[in-house]
């Protein structure tokens, strides 16, 4: 049950906090998100400059990058994702810990970007498992980096903990395998996972 | 440094039986390139490795192309016999006549060698050799046992173009995985058809795309 804001405000000059265990819940979660170590390509520089004095993502929460994806709550896949390494990629993303987010940064993680018609180049890392937040730009600067960050806090921030869209781990029924593509005699098998990743209808 | 005519002597020089042709290169960079036959091709590597005047001791750069079958046509004057019947006598004459004749040139796959000298700071000298077909001839000799620096290059030539170099010590695909089938910087590769979602797409892509949905409609027609 929600709070008034007013009378919250209210209540907090008066000395006195209210709030709800699910926003208590979300405020936790979505200010201490553990990324995975883990770079393709370019973009990884830019994320790497993102963790720095500079832009510095420790103030949202977001430094402590982990190496093994069983301590990592959010995984970035910044950079060009190869046929080769993209069931690498859904392996890593099985073997971390609900809940867990993907932002796909850079124009080749969301769709190839310049490599898309290429031999060896997955279309989009969303053909496999599901992505929170996609940031174009090739690279993205730092600062779409963060306001991408962001906008995934918001979407933590905004989860109910009961319901029909409450967040997979809450869900006892839900699934949390992602099938790993096969490679194939000419390409991975299959194309694409038809749970995650149906054909976008383009509008003209 | 010497001339592609001088170290073509060298080679015949030191190593008999050697098929060494020059294949010129017309552009402004001059840079003539040594075709050499597969048989003799490690003895006049390690010719142009250990010579003391050229001292090839760097490997720069491997690369494939892949030549496919040509089909060339040409005209031909063939001269026949005609026979013509002018005013009731039967004469026979002799034509000229202008025939185009098609012939199939057979492809080949080609490797190409890059070398430079460290120690008297010349080069490159480009070394050639071709296979004898693109399906089952597509064996070259490896340049690994002389150059080590060969060995990834090779690996990348035998993954992309399907070159087999007898001779190497790791012969396995670099950049695709080892179920691959295919070859896929050959000019017949055929790539797998995913133009599913193309949002932007325009020229070849656009055809492609409208090929995959027109591909989609008709086993949607054929199944109803």
């Amino acid at each position: 049950m929600a709070v008034d804001e007013g009378l919250k405000i209210e209540l907090g000059k008066q000395g006195v906090f209210v709030t709800t265990l699910q926003e208590l819940y979300n405020w936790g979660r979505r200010s201490s998100v553990w990324p995975m170590n883990f770079g393709l390509a370019c973009c990884a520089i830019e994320m790497i400059a993102t963790t720095m004095a500079r832009y510095d993502m420790a103030r949202f929460g977001a430094e402590v990058f982990r190496p093994s994806p069983r301590q990592a709550d959010m995984m970035i896949i910044s950079g060009t994702v190869t046929k080769k390494m993209a069931p690498q990629v859904v392996r890593l993303y099985n073997q971390m810990a609900e809940p867990r987010y993907v932002i796909a940064m850079g124009a080749c993680a969301i769709s190839g970007g310049p490599f898309k018609q290429g031999y060896n180049v997955l279309k989009g890392i969303d053909r496999y498992i599901p992505v929170d937040i996609h940031i174009p730009g090739c690279p993205p600067r730092p600062e779409a980096l963060l306001e991408a960050f962001m906008a995934l806090q918001k979407k933590i921030d905004a989860q109910h903990l009961t319901g029909e869209d409450r967040p997979r781990h809450l869900d006892a029924e839900a699934q949390g395998l992602f099938p790993v593509p096969g490679q194939g005699e000419h390409d991975l098998e299959p194309a694409a996972n038809k749970s995650v990743w149906t054909v976008p209808v383009v509008i003209r | 440094m010497k001339t592609v005519e001088e170290i073509k002597a060298a080679i015949e020089a030191a190593v008999p039986g050697a098929g060494v042709e020059i294949v010129s290169n017309p552009g402004p960079s001059a840079q003539h390139s040594l075709l050499i036959a597969p048989e003799s091709a490690v003895a006049v590597a390690t010719f142009l490795r250990d010579h003391a005047e050229l001292a090839l001791d760097f490997l720069s750069n491997v690369t494939g192309v892949d030549w496919p079958d040509k089909e060339i046509a040409e005209k031909v004057k063939v001269t026949r016999t005609v026979t013509k019947t002018v005013e009731g006598v039967e004469q026979s004459a002799e034509e000229t006549v202008e025939e185009t004749r098609k012939r199939v040139e057979p492809g080949y796959l080609e490797v190409v060698y890059h070398f430079y000298s460290m120690a008297k700071k010349h080069g490159p000298v480009v070394l050639r050799m071709r296979t004898a077909n693109r399906t089952d001839k597509v064996q070259l000799p490896s340049m690994t046992p002389v150059w080590r620096s060969a060995e990834f290059q090779e690996r990348e030539v035998f993954d992309l173009f399907g070159v087999e170099f007898t001779g190497h010590p790791d012969l396995r695909r670099i950049l695709m995985w080892d179920g691959f089938k295919d070859h896929p910087m050959r000019r017949d590769y055929v790539e797998p058809d995913d133009y599913d979602y193309e949002p932007t797409a325009h020229d070849e892509v656009l055809k492609k795309a409208q090929a995959h949905q027109a591909a989609l409609a008709g086993q949607k027609g054929a199944g109803e």
